[in-house]
């Protein structure tokens, strides 16, 4: 039998800015085992729920994640929205389609980027952030931030978007598709990354719903379920189909990205053309929340679920969140296990981890 | 030999472009209707109630109703605007968000806004605003 080695991978490592600690169990250079340990940037953003009133909770949620702040945000008032019975006005929730999907969208260039500069394609990381600086300031002009939006409130959103500047939006995003395609071309077609990825970190589809992978991970195996299928919040008004591929590895996984990204640009003219022009766009909140909700919301990374339990008091009693990252460490030490060293950060930096989430 | 040269067009496109990237200090950095910037007090209106030292989440904000002052603490400070929402002062509310980012400072020091204490009477009901 050759001689074990352990090497930790991380926290400080060249893949991603974040603090993922793995060792690593090596035989010569394959990796064996993979033994994941999380925990280093634990925050107790959960526990802030007794400490701030609900409406004000939604700023924490927002801030649990940098970049799909948003979606957090989201999910937190689709969960309180419930327990009080409040039926958000239809401009209000196609808002919030509006901006999630355009989130989704930051999220992948972002992630697509990344995963370039990964593979040392330094040309395309810069590109891909260039055409994501296109929606950021969409961001900006819509909301006031680029990173934290701080737009959603419970019963409804913040600001409101008028009709001139959507006329904007919708021209402003056909350049960005247009800029798209050029960097999507790259990422489909190129013999490089095809040849550095394909055959790399497989999860098969058996694997992947034994392990409960979820998001772009899952839908690389082969698994047809994206949290939106259950038209949560405005995604009933939108028409969707999950983007599916079957191989499994590292390059699927990125094709899957490529493919949502046009996906979300078709959502979000979608949400544009069907907002009611005019109307509220929130209601007005009385009361406080008594009883208990699982809210389940489709992540750029994967799907989140919120539980948030009231007690009558304007504070809550519990809140939970389970992040996609959290579901895809299991489905990661199974990929990690019998690859070669190398390809460890192209297979960490597949399933778009964000630590910061996982550990709240 | 196609294949590993995909990224040609785009590249050789944009040499011919100018930079993408605003040179920020030299020019100006744009601003929005929405963009959450400096917060300013006019003292002149404020009428110390402590709803905006009560919102804010951070604790950057510290009210007096005895000495009578405001004063603000930006490095605590992350421009959520929640005491601009909060400020119940009409029509024209005490604290307004400028268009613009605090300028940098060197050193660690509150900002303090001196305000006249007025009648006890002219205070809304805490309890009454606190409530969703």
């Amino acid at each position: 039998m050759p001689k074990r080695t352990v090497i930790p991978f991380g926290p400080h490592h060249p893949v991603l800015p974040e603090p993922i600690h793995l060792d690593l169990v090596l035989e010569d250079e394959k990796v064996v085992e993979a033994i994941p340990n999380i925990g280093f940037i634990h925050r107790g953003l959960e526990l802030l729920c007794e400490k701030k009133p609900f409406q004000d909770m939604v700023l924490v949620a927002e801030r649990i994640c940098g970049i799909c702040s948003l979606v957090h945000g989201i999910g937190f008032v689709n969960g309180v929205e419930k327990i009080m019975n409040l039926q958000v006005p239809e401009r209000a929730e196609l808002l919030r389609v509006f901006w999630s999907e355009m989130s989704r969208i930051h999220s992948h260039l972002l992630w697509l980027g990344l995963a370039a500069d990964a593979i040392g394609f330094e040309s395309l990381f810069m590109h891909s952030w260039r055409v994501r600086e296109l929606v950021l300031d969409i961001f900006e002009e819509t909301t006031g931030g680029r990173v934290i939006f701080d737009a959603i409130k419970v019963g409804g959103v913040k600001k409101n978007i008028s009709k001139e500047t959507l006329g904007r939006i919708l021209k402003q995003l056909d350049k960005i598709e247009e800029e798209y395609k050029q960097i999507a071309d790259v990422f489909v077609n190129d013999f490089t990354i095809a040849h550095r990825w394909s055959g790399v970190g497989v999860l098969t589809k058996e694997q992947a719903e034994l392990l409960g992978a979820v998001g772009p991970c899952a839908r690389a195996s082969g698994i047809n379920f994206d949290v939106r299928m259950i038209k949560y919040g405005g995604y009933d008004k939108i028409s969707m189909e999950p983007i599916v591929e079957t191989a499994g590895d590292c390059y699927a996984r990125a094709l899957v990205r490529v493919r949502e990204v046009y996906q979300s640009l078709d959502q979000v003219r979608q949400a544009i053309s069907k907002m009611p022009e005019g109307g509220e766009v929130e209601v007005k909140v009385t009361g406080f929340p008594t009883g208990e909700y699982f809210s389940r919301v489709e992540q750029p990374r994967g799907e989140v679920i919120y539980y948030v339990k009231g007690n009558g008091t304007k504070f809550l009693d519990r809140f939970r969140v389970r992040t996609p990252t959290f579901a895809n460490v299991g489905p990661l030490v199974q990929m990690l296990a019998g690859c070669d060293l190398a390809d460890v950060p192209a297979i960490v930096l597949a399933i778009d981890p964000c630590i910061s989430c996982t550990e709240r | 030999m196609s294949d590993i040269l995909k990224m040609c067009k785009t590249v050789v496109s944009s040499l011919r472009k100018k930079t993408f990237c605003q040179m920020y200090p030299f020019q100006p950095a744009k601003f929005h209707t929405h963009t959450r910037g400096h917060i300013k007090l006019d003292a002149a209106k404020c009428i110390l109630c402590t709803l905006c030292a009560k919102r804010c989440p951070t604790g950057a904000l510290e009210v007096d109703r005895v000495k009578g002052y405001w004063q603000i603490n930006r490095y605590k400070c992350i421009m959520c605007i929640e005491c601009v929402h909060a400020c119940p002062v009409k029509p024209v509310k005490a604290l307004t968000t400028e268009q613009q980012y605090a300028p940098p400072m060197a050193k660690m020091e509150n900002e303090r806004f001196d305000v006249e204490i007025k009648k006890p009477a002219a205070a809304p009901k805490v309890a009454a605003a606190d409530a969703p």
